[in-house]
């Protein structure tokens, strides 16, 4: 017996070992980055990957497939700038704003679309998310076709550090990043996260144990949202305004895209696809071809070939090797 | 460990139900349905294929919304309570198809049902470490139906019987009052049907288990009480020896030719 709980309690965190590793390296990585590639790229970068992790804590980790995620990471950005620009709030509460405001929406889209599953649950997220665009479109303090423009960084700490030095925004941009990506991984690793992996393992057997399952979703739905909204509010901060593009559609399909070419239900994996999106975005703008052609041939082959995503196929592979040397 | 307080006596009524009806869309699945499961006693509910006895057991967890009937456990009326909460009283059913978690340990699949009873299912912010207090009770109870060498398997990965057997110590975890097992013995070969026949005895003990199952000799073994449900109605009940004689039963069931 315990030779066995050992074989597999040393067979069951191979994918966390490697994720500890690259983190350890990206870390690194990304310490040094703003030296050598321009930094807004890379908070772009880390705003997205943000994006597609709190994405996938909904999809990946709890089953569910939303399709009005925009909603939140375009509308924090909304509710950031105009926090720092109209009201004059510093950047660290006006993200708070960003983070609440997303949590409201969430707690809103999530009660009535968590009454539906599968299909239909997308539906009518991707229908409220359209209502909250239009609302966006109306909306005078969202500035319409032209959003908010103008936004300033502000300092942090009450005048310590000045955001408006592109280095200094970086750091702060990381350390966000970070800890939300840490605040992600804590509850997916909690007892709440076994829950919620029940649920999506066999939702009728988890009624049947007495969990309430529509509250659980209902909370997995408002911390995605919140999450969701943090990248959305740095985002504002760093390009300093707040366009109708975040609250598309579009934009929900594109963090669908890269969760999945990432890899589902694996830590890094939307980061990966993150990273290969927004490039790719960058790579093509410059050029003629356009850049939904490129993203919508990547999606088309990651259906096709590689369905648990980039992340997730690596993990397969590392598995199926080790069983074949065993 | 009773959630009422009170000890039990065997034979005492826990769950009961009193006309019950399920109409789907003009069809009448179940009709007129009376039914007590007893502290201490193994209740079977048999009959033909689509004789409604699944749906008598999604009406008495409230999968199912009755159309007419009401339900009691303990006295209290639970018609209209929501399945998880039903659950929580103490009324924990299996399905026939084995319900598992798939991709978690046995271990895992255990403590997730300890860990709302015991206040650690909403923490998001602590680690998974916090869940260690549940692993003795845990494997206590996989150790009880015989699945110790299996404790950090995927469910996923265990033969078909030892999954049922899973299952029955995740309900157990819950320490439930009425315990409803549908069909826990199909599929399965002679030996692994003596032996969940056989805890499934033990379990019931202090507790009242109500049961579908279609292998007779395994009913009359164990079993204290019978209903036949045909077409959607109870059409006898009793002990085994009063209902094998009933010939209503040998012509709807088992055929004339049994016993």
């Amino acid at each position: 017996m315990s030779r066995a709980a050992i074989e597999t309690t040393a067979e069951k965190p191979v994918a966390l070992r490697i994720e500890t590793i690259l983190l350890g390296l990206a870390l690194v990585g990304l310490l040094a980055a703003p030296f050598f590639i321009y930094p807004i790229f890379l908070m772009k970068m880390m705003c997205f990957a943000l994006f597609a992790c709190a994405f996938n804590l909904l999809l990946g980790y709890t089953g569910l497939l939303s399709f009005g995620h925009a909603a939140f990471f375009g509308g924090a950005a909304y509710f950031t700038a105009h926090a720092v620009k109209v009201w004059g709030l510093p950047p660290e509460i006006g993200i708070l704003v960003g983070v609440l405001g997303a949590a409201v929406l969430g707690l809103v889209i999530g009660f009535l679309a968590i009454r539906r599953q599968g299909i239909y649950f997308a539906m009518i997220t991707l229908a409220l998310s359209q209502m909250f665009f239009f609302f966006c479109v109306q909306a005078p303090f969202t500035g319409g076709e032209d959003g908010i423009q103008g936004v300033p960084r502000g300092t942090l700490l009450g005048g310590l550090i000045d955001l408006h030095n592109e280095h200094n925004m970086y750091y702060f941009v990381l350390v966000v990043f970070l800890l939300g990506v840490v605040a992600i991984w804590r509850i997916v690793n909690s007892p709440y996260g076994m829950i919620l992996r029940s649920i999506r393992e066999n939702e009728n057997r988890a009624i049947s144990l007495g969990y309430s399952v529509q509250n659980y979703k209902l909370g997995a739905f408002v911390m995605s949202a919140a999450l969701a909204g943090l990248a959305g509010g740095l985002k504002a901060l760093v390009f300093q305004f707040a366009t109708l593009t975040d609250v598309t559609w579009q934009m929900s399909g594109e963090v669908i895209l890269m969760t999945l070419l990432g890899g589902i239900g694996t830590l890094i994996g939307p980061i990966v696809g993150a990273g290969i999106v927004v490039t790719l975005q960058n790579a093509l703008a410059t050029s003629e071809f356009p850049v939904t052609i490129a993203t919508g041939l990547i999606f088309m082959i990651c259906v096709l070939i590689f369905r648990r995503g980039i992340v997730g196929e690596i993990y397969a592979y590392i598995d199926r090797r080790k069983s074949a040397g065993n | 460990m009773s959630q009422t307080g009170h000890t039990r006596q065997a034979g005492e009524i826990v769950l009961s139900a009193r006309g019950l009806r399920k109409d789907f869309m003009g069809f009448t699945a179940v009709k007129d349905v009376d039914l007590d499961v007893r502290h201490g006693n193994i209740h079977a509910l048999i009959g033909p294929n689509g004789a409604g006895k699944t749906t008598v057991f999604n009406l008495l967890t409230k999968f199912f919304q009755p159309t007419a009937g009401t339900i009691t456990l303990d006295g209290q009326d639970i018609t209209n309570a929501p399945p998880a909460k039903v659950a929580q009283m103490g009324v924990v059913r299996s399905f026939q198809i084995s319900a598992t978690f798939p991709y978690l340990t046995v271990l895992d699949n255990v403590r997730v049902a300890l860990q709302r009873p015991n206040g650690l299912a909403t923490q998001f912010w602590r680690s998974m470490s916090a869940l260690d207090v549940l692993t003795p009770r845990a494997e206590e109870l996989i150790d009880a139906v015989g699945l110790s060498d299996a404790r950090d398997r995927m469910a996923a990965d265990l033969s078909y019987g030892r999954k049922r057997v899973l299952e029955i110590a995740t309900t157990l975890a819950l320490e439930p009052k009425v315990l409803l097992l549908d069909e826990p013995m199909a599929g399965m070969g002679h030996e692994d049907v003596g032996a969940i026949a056989r805890l499934v005895k033990t379990i019931s003990a202090d507790r009242a288990v109500l049961m579908v199952e279609h292998n007779l000799s395994v009913v009359a073994d164990i079993c204290d009480g019978i209903s036949v449900l045909q077409h959607g109605q109870v059409i006898a009940s009793g002990d085994y020896a009063s209902i094998s004689k009933d010939e209503r039963v040998r012509e709807a069931y088992m055929g004339t030719d049994h016993v």
